[in-house]
């Protein structure tokens, strides 16, 4: 292909670097403010740099003011454990649908195709009441359970484990390993690059999720990082910006941080939600 | 392979189980509930047949919320579909700071979108935002853009193409990858130089099964949009921004009235059935590639 010419060139940057400036704005302008002090937030000149830094105490009061750190942590822990709940329960079924025979599997397996469409909103009223009714609203398990089983997990490692060579299998029963142990000591091995791709996937997802924690959760000490920044909102005073946008850089900067050391991956899972939906 | 069927029912049952119990049933509970009158806590219910859609059919807020969704749904997806198509050619043409741009497109799609709305709501604010600030500079009106009835879904959409083009970015540039070389070599072997002829001709005929994939992708995400209204605009001003997931979460739980909210859930899920239908279609369709 012919190399552009170098007015193409320039304004391919032109334009690219133009866009590249707007989408990251809230970036930059959320960082630089939570290093500015109150009165200069709200001058009536615009400025970029703080003239005075007041990093110490805007981040000082983000972290004192709400358990910040304790929404991170809840964060972590419900991940976590959708995570290990999804794997566990979807890599042995994806294994049977990939490698063996069985009766009504046809069946099972558009009950599996159907469950793909169905929303996670779209199931909130009646598990909110089954929730309410077995008193489990307001508790982390409130935000795990109904997440336990992920239809796009077995569809996913479903497709992952077809490319499996048979032989691989065969030899796995020859040494007379159970089916349960083929799953976790052959097949999980081979699967480790889908893993990750779903794992990625489900975490970013129910990272940033809020409308789930918003129904369920009521107690400021179980919130996720979301429902803690609109704690966090409401509470300080929806106007005191430096200390807000302290909070926010400390909820976004995990994922952010991730996304720029593993840049491919993340984008490699983020965008299976295409699949999703 | 066959193995003993108690070993395939021991692989299969937890997942089988747990999808009846939190997805299918869930759904067919919902699609009986939206028959009754039920209010979260009453102790009794009472089957009304189609009262409740008939109820759907002449709410006025219903009816705007529908209205709002589907012109949010439109104008993100359109928005999205824009810049990141323009974005993916412009970004491929050549190969200075590719992994940059990729990387400055993509971050709203890997940052968490709620505390992002907290940002936006400080850049759209109408005395410290800098938006405002910015358009004073430049001797422009400033404008309220949460608060102003006219304006405020379309700040909303604003920020929902922000966040929704990277996502199309990386999938229009694994579209475009997709293209083998040979039909580009092709292309210029049979005088296709010209860059816009290019993208006429070659690459924008090879991409439409892509563009209609992305399509569908963007519009079941808007169709979802929750978060920035919940917590920007509460649907407000008078309804301006009220769109399904909101109306659905204050009937079902701020007012309770949880089979009317089963109606409304029903119209959102046939929503996105028919989005995911449209979207198996596109991608049978880009196989044939």
């Amino acid at each position: 292909m012919k190399r552009p010419s170098n007015l193409f060139r320039s304004l391919r940057h032109l334009v690219l670097m133009a866009g590249a400036v707007i989408f990251l704005m809230p970036f930059i302008w959320m960082v630089l403010t939570s290093l500015k002090p109150a009165d200069e937030i709200f001058s009536r000149e615009l400025s970029l740099l703080p003239t005075r830094l007041a990093l110490v105490e805007n981040y000082t009061l983000a972290l004192t003011k709400v358990p910040l750190l304790r929404y991170l942590w809840n964060g972590v822990v419900v991940c976590a454990a959708i995570l290990v709940l999804q794997i566990l329960v979807a890599l042995p079924a994806a294994y049977a649908f990939a490698k063996l025979e069985f009766r009504g599997k046809t069946w099972a397996w558009r009950l599996v195709l159907l469950a793909l469409m169905i929303p996670h909103q779209a199931t909130a009223i009646p598990i909110y009441v089954m929730l309410h009714r077995l008193g489990m609203l307001n508790t982390l398990s409130a935000l795990i359970v109904p997440f336990s089983i992920s239809a796009f997990g077995i569809f996913l490692m479903r497709q992952f484990f077809r490319t499996v060579p048979d032989d691989l299998v065969h030899a796995a029963r020859l040494d007379g390993m159970s089916e349960l142990e083929l799953v976790w000591r052959v097949m999980l091995p081979t699967a480790i690059p889908a893993l990750f791709a779903f794992s990625i996937f489900s975490v970013v997802w129910h990272w940033n999720d809020y409308f789930w924690p918003l129904l369920v959760i009521s107690s400021p000490e179980l919130a996720t990082p979301p429902l803690g920044t609109i704690f966090f909102r409401n509470e300080e005073a929806g106007t005191n910006f430096g200390p807000l946008m302290a909070g926010t850089v400390l909820i976004t900067a995990p994922l952010v941080l991730f996304f720029i050391a593993a840049q491919k991956r993340f984008i490699e899972g983020v965008t299976l939600t295409g699949v999703k939906g | 392979m066959r193995v003993n069927p108690f070993h395939t029912a021991l692989l299969l049952t937890p997942a089988t189980v747990l999808i009846l119990v939190l997805l299918v049933v869930p759904v067919a509970i919902v699609a009986a509930m939206s028959f009754t009158d039920w209010q979260f806590g009453a102790a009794t219910l009472d089957w009304v047949g189609l009262k409740n859609y008939r109820e759907l059919w002449t709410d006025t807020v219903f009816r705007k919320s529908l209205a709002n969704t589907l012109l949010y749904l439109v104008v993100v997806t359109l928005g999205s579909i824009v810049i990141g198509l323009g974005a993916a050619l412009l970004i491929e043409s050549d190969t200075q700071l590719r992994g940059f741009y990729r990387t400055a497109f993509f971050m709203p799609v890997a940052s968490t979108m709620i505390a992002m709305a907290v940002v936006w709501q400080f850049l759209l604010h109408p005395n410290a935002g800098l938006v405002n600030q910015m358009l004073e500079l430049v001797g422009l009106e400033p404008h309220n853009w949460l608060n102003d009835s006219q304006l405020a879904l379309y700040s909303l959409a604003a920020i929902g193409i922000w966040q929704m083009s990277g996502l199309a970015l990386v999938l229009f540039l694994a579209g475009l990858k997709s293209i083998p070389q040979d039909i580009r070599d092709a292309g210029a072997l049979d005088g296709i130089e010209h860059p816009l002829d290019r993208f006429r001709r070659i690459t924008w005929p090879l991409l439409g099964p892509t563009t209609l994939f992305v399509v569908t992708v963007c519009a079941i995400r808007a169709l979802q949009v929750f978060d920035t209204v919940h917590v920007l605009t509460k649907g407000g001003p008078n309804k301006a921004t009220e769109v399904l997931l909101h109306t659905i979460y204050s009937e079902g739980f701020s007012f309770f009235r949880m089979g009317y909210a089963s109606a409304m859930t029903v119209v959102f899920i046939a929503g996105i059935f028919f989005l995911t239908q449209l979207q198996h279609a596109t991608m049978e369709r880009k196989t044939h590639y």
